[in-house]
């Protein structure tokens, strides 16, 4: 009979592994669910893992890629984990990806077409405050009628949706498009472009700002009380309020964050890689990042791994639907696997197996 | 009389530790027999395989002359082994008869089940009425519901695990007159506790538990209380050094404090008044649940209040627990983890959870984790706390030493008012005594504290003035030398208005 003993103290040596060993599961897995669709698992795994990588063929378009897709994922799962780490469950990133890109961007084309070095840092600004105030809705919600921000935040994402639509088709429709959806291309605009910053690597100015937000929450957390506050009102919320701590501060401040960097995210992408604001704007980058957080166990060096590998599985995922033909469906469920491992052997840092003979009655 | 139950060699061990160590004991019908040890000895252990909840690692048991070894609470029952617990499992929202009902293999109609209390109650002296709801009980009626639910089943052994904790002593008498009479019924109680006068007063018989093993089998009509207690812990025991009273100026007043309770069923404090000096130690009375949460959440400013709260004549009732902490006032919560202590923090994390103000442990915010681990390190020296180091998570602790951390981690902070609730709750006598030693030197070096607890024997050793805290009430303070039992036991509230039928 196999029992779970809980540990006096959570394993820091299983805490670090989990990641690992659930990697190592999903590509099983993962193997098994490609054999049975009569691919061979070893091709498909390496075509994920490691040809955006290596392969001479497809690294020099996919290698770039690989910080393009990363970027807009760690800064919003860094903001994600500050919540997460205090018991907020924002799950509606995208949305507030989604409204920070067209405030963004609405700055940007409001000032279309003067030349000005202004404009960039302006279109910076609206679009974190468009993801922060986007995300006070459900804060101040609960906070003052104790809705629950699970459900307001992830419904706001479809309104979010709905807004994009409009925008795209209405209010930032580029005039001379000739009729069709979509603003103007930003990267044709150059006071309001996020370009490349060194040829070749997909460096943009998002990934500036990634590295940045991973090297600050990483003071904050450690370092900061603010930090410690968040972390004792996640643990021990009654412990937190004996503490001193302002629930409805931490509220605020958390949804505010994750807000903020989450329409940072959406601003970058939509001054770069994307170029405009069009209907299908919005690529579930929000969604993504909640795997990615919890991936870099909410850590912030964690979540900047975390966060290149689960690029590393879009763009190797996309490759092999191209190259071998495997469905999206399968791709999809091969990085819901990622987290559905994790959190499986997550056990393993609080409890300890033991493997006992049953005992004779 | 003949032999009801026989216990033979049990042991079992758990991870690290062996809660009980070939442990052998009989116990006859219609005797009164007492398991007598301090916490952590394997009381409840011992119990728990009696009555099927845990499984022993060797040794057997007889009941009736019969092989017995219960694999679940169901076949325990059955065979005619009942237990009260000390932690209640009742609803509050459901009424009496329903909660009984819920406890029922085949429960009768409802209006069956209500005469068959009703006839219960009547007949063993526990006034109860079926229709009441549970959550409007008072402690000691709560227990009553969770006695007759197992008088139902007409027992043979009855395991009570430390039933007085939550009794006036009035409320006590009605309970003995209850066991005495299931006793001359010939039914045997098995009686855990840790309060010896209690034992001698009703107990035939004693088996005394040290660190999991039997160390004597005696009659303890026939032992000092003070013999019993040495068996118990295994050493001559330390008093608490009196001190002589040198009171100050007042320091806290409380004029009038009233406040809402925090859940449906809490009590809210109805204007509560009263004043400690500085140099003295008001020592606050009460069974649990009487608003003992809501005083020290209103004292400690997790929850604000519009008015009534002073120190040193200043209004304080708006200030949130750290602007209170500025200013000297410090706290300790009854429960310490997830209260007073993360669980799942490090010793010196939960260093900075109360420290950080006045220990200057944050500068602009930013932590200096240097500071912190030497203010955790001293609050280990000095308080003798049992840990491998100050990186341990507080929940590897013991319940002694992470008391011991957490009233050590309010005292050196040198407080001008620090208000504790329940300090020595389920911790070992040593450490008991070591904490309130530190809070009365607290007090002798010119700070004024207030201590909330149930242990009347804790307040009566420590307190210069003696309050109740009854239904939300506070009574007035009167000096604690020189009360009886009786008079306290009124101050607590008596019986709660019901005295035996």
């Amino acid at each position: 009979m196999i029992t779970l003993e809980r540990r006096p103290e959570p394993s820091r040596m299983w805490q670090a592994m989990t990641p690992i060993l659930a990697v190592v599961l999903t590509m099983i897995a993962g193997g098994l669910l490609f054999a049975v669709l009569g691919k061979d698992p070893f091709e498909a795994i390496r075509t994920i893992f490691w040809d955006p990588l290596f392969n001479p063929q497809f690294a020099s378009y996919s290698r770039p890629q690989l910080l393009v897709k990363a970027a807009p994922l760690i800064l919003i799962a860094i903001g994600l984990s500050l919540g997460f780490r205090a018991g907020i469950w924002n799950i509606g990133a995208e949305g507030q990806y989604i409204v920070g890109a067209i405030c963004g961007a609405a700055v940007g084309l409001a000032f279309y077409p003067t030349e000005a070095i202004y404009i960039f840092p302006l279109m910076v600004l609206a679009g974190a405050i468009g993801g922060t105030l986007w995300a006070m809705i459900p804060a101040v919600l609960k906070i003052r009628f104790g809705t629950n921000e699970i459900l307001v935040s992830l419904m706001l994402v479809y309104v979010a949706e709905q807004l994009l639509a409009s925008m795209a088709l209405g209010a930032l429709r580029n005039p001379d498009g000739g009729g069709f959806p979509g603003s103007r291309n930003l990267q044709q605009y150059p006071s309001a472009a996020n370009p490349e910053l060194i040829a070749g690597t997909g460096a943009h100015w998002g990934v500036v700002a990634a590295f940045i937000a991973v090297i600050a929450a990483y003071v904050l957390l450690n370092k900061h009380l603010l930090g410690y506050q968040i972390k004792l009102t996640g643990q021990a919320p009654r412990a937190a309020r004996f503490a001193g701590v302002r629930p409805n501060v931490l509220i605020a401040l958390c949804l505010g964050i994750s807000g903020g960097l989450a329409g940072l995210a959406g601003l970058f992408e939509v001054s770069g890689p994307a170029g405009q604001i069009s209907i299908d704007f919005n690529s579930f980058y929000g969604f993504t990042a909640i795997i990615v957080a919890f991936l870099g166990r909410l850590h912030p060096i964690g979540i900047l791994l975390a966060g290149l590998l689960m690029a590393l599985t879009y763009i190797g995922g996309e490759l092999a639907q191209f190259m071998l033909g495997i469905p999206s469906a399968a791709i999809q469920a091969f990085q819901g696997m990622l987290l559905f491992f994790l959190l499986g052997v997550d056990v393993l840092s609080n409890f300890r197996i033991r493997i006992k003979r049953k005992q004779v009655a | 009389m003949s032999v009801l139950l026989t216990v033979d060699g049990l042991s079992k061990a758990y991870p690290g530790v062996i809660a009980n160590d070939d442990v052998s004991f009989l116990i006859e019908r219609g005797e009164v027999h007492a398991l007598l040890g301090e916490n952590g000895a394997g009381k409840s252990t011992l119990v728990k395989m009696i009555y099927g909840l845990v499984r022993p690692d060797s040794g057997s048991m007889t009941l009736n002359g019969a092989p017995f070894s219960p694999a679940e609470p169901r076949v325990a029952r059955a065979s005619g082994v009942a237990m009260v617990f000390q932690h209640f499992s009742l609803f509050e929202a459901l009424n009496v008869a329903e909660n009984i009902a819920l406890g029922m293999e085949n429960p009768p109609a409802m209006r069956d089940l209500a005469r068959k209390i009703t006839d219960v109650s009547e007949a063993y002296g526990l006034p109860l009425d079926p229709a009441r709801l549970v959550g409007h009980l008072s402690a000691g009626e709560r227990q009553r519901v969770e006695i007759i639910r197992c008088l139902l089943q007409d027992p043979k052994l009855l395991i009570m695990d430390e039933p007085t904790s939550v009794l006036t002593p009035q409320e006590v008498d009605i309970l003995f007159a209850t066991l005495r009479k299931l006793k001359q019924e010939g039914t045997a109680i098995l009686y855990i506790s840790h309060k010896l006068e209690e034992i001698r007063a009703l107990c035939d018989s004693a088996t005394i538990l040290r660190r999991g093993e039997v160390v004597a089998t005696c009659d303890p009509r026939e032992k000092s209380a003070r013999e019993l207690a040495e068996m118990m812990v295994g050493k001559v025991l330390q008093q608490t050094k009196a001190r002589g009273a040198d009171l100050g100026p007042v320091a806290l007043d409380v004029r009038g404090l009233s406040l809402p309770p925090a859940t449906q069923f809490g009590t809210p404090l109805r204007d509560v008044s009263f004043s400690v000096r500085k140099g003295e130690v008001l020592g606050i009375g009460g069974v649990a649940g009487n608003g003992q949460d809501e005083l020290l959440a209103a004292l400690s400013g997790e929850r604000g209040t519009r008015d009534g709260v002073f120190v040193n004549g200043q209004p304080i009732s708006k200030l949130g627990p750290t602007a209170r902490r500025r200013i000297g006032i410090l706290s300790g919560p009854e429960e310490r983890l997830g209260h007073a202590a993360a669980p799942d923090m490090s010793l010196t994390e939960n260093a900075l959870l109360t420290g950080h103000v006045r220990e200057n442990l944050a500068r602009n915010g930013f932590l200096d984790w240097a500071r912190t681990k030497a203010f955790a390190e001293r609050v280990v020296k000095e308080f003798d706390v049992r840990t491998p180091g100050v990186q341990a998570a507080a929940r590897s602790l013991s319940g002694g030493n992470l008391q011991k951390f957490v009233i050590g981690r309010e005292v050196l902070q040198s407080p001008d008012v620090l208000i504790v609730n329940q300090p020595t709750w389920g911790v070992d006598a040593a450490a008991a005594a070591a904490i309130r030693q530190s809070l009365l030197d607290l007090a002798a070096q010119g700070s004024a504290v207030v201590v909330i607890s149930q242990d009347l024997d804790e307040l009566m050793e420590i307190s210069d003035r003696f309050a109740a805290l009854n239904g939300g009430h506070l009574s007035e303070a009167v000096p604690a030398a020189g009360l009886t039992l009786d008079q306290i036991g009124l101050m607590l509230g008596g019986a709660h208005d019901l005295e035996p039928a």
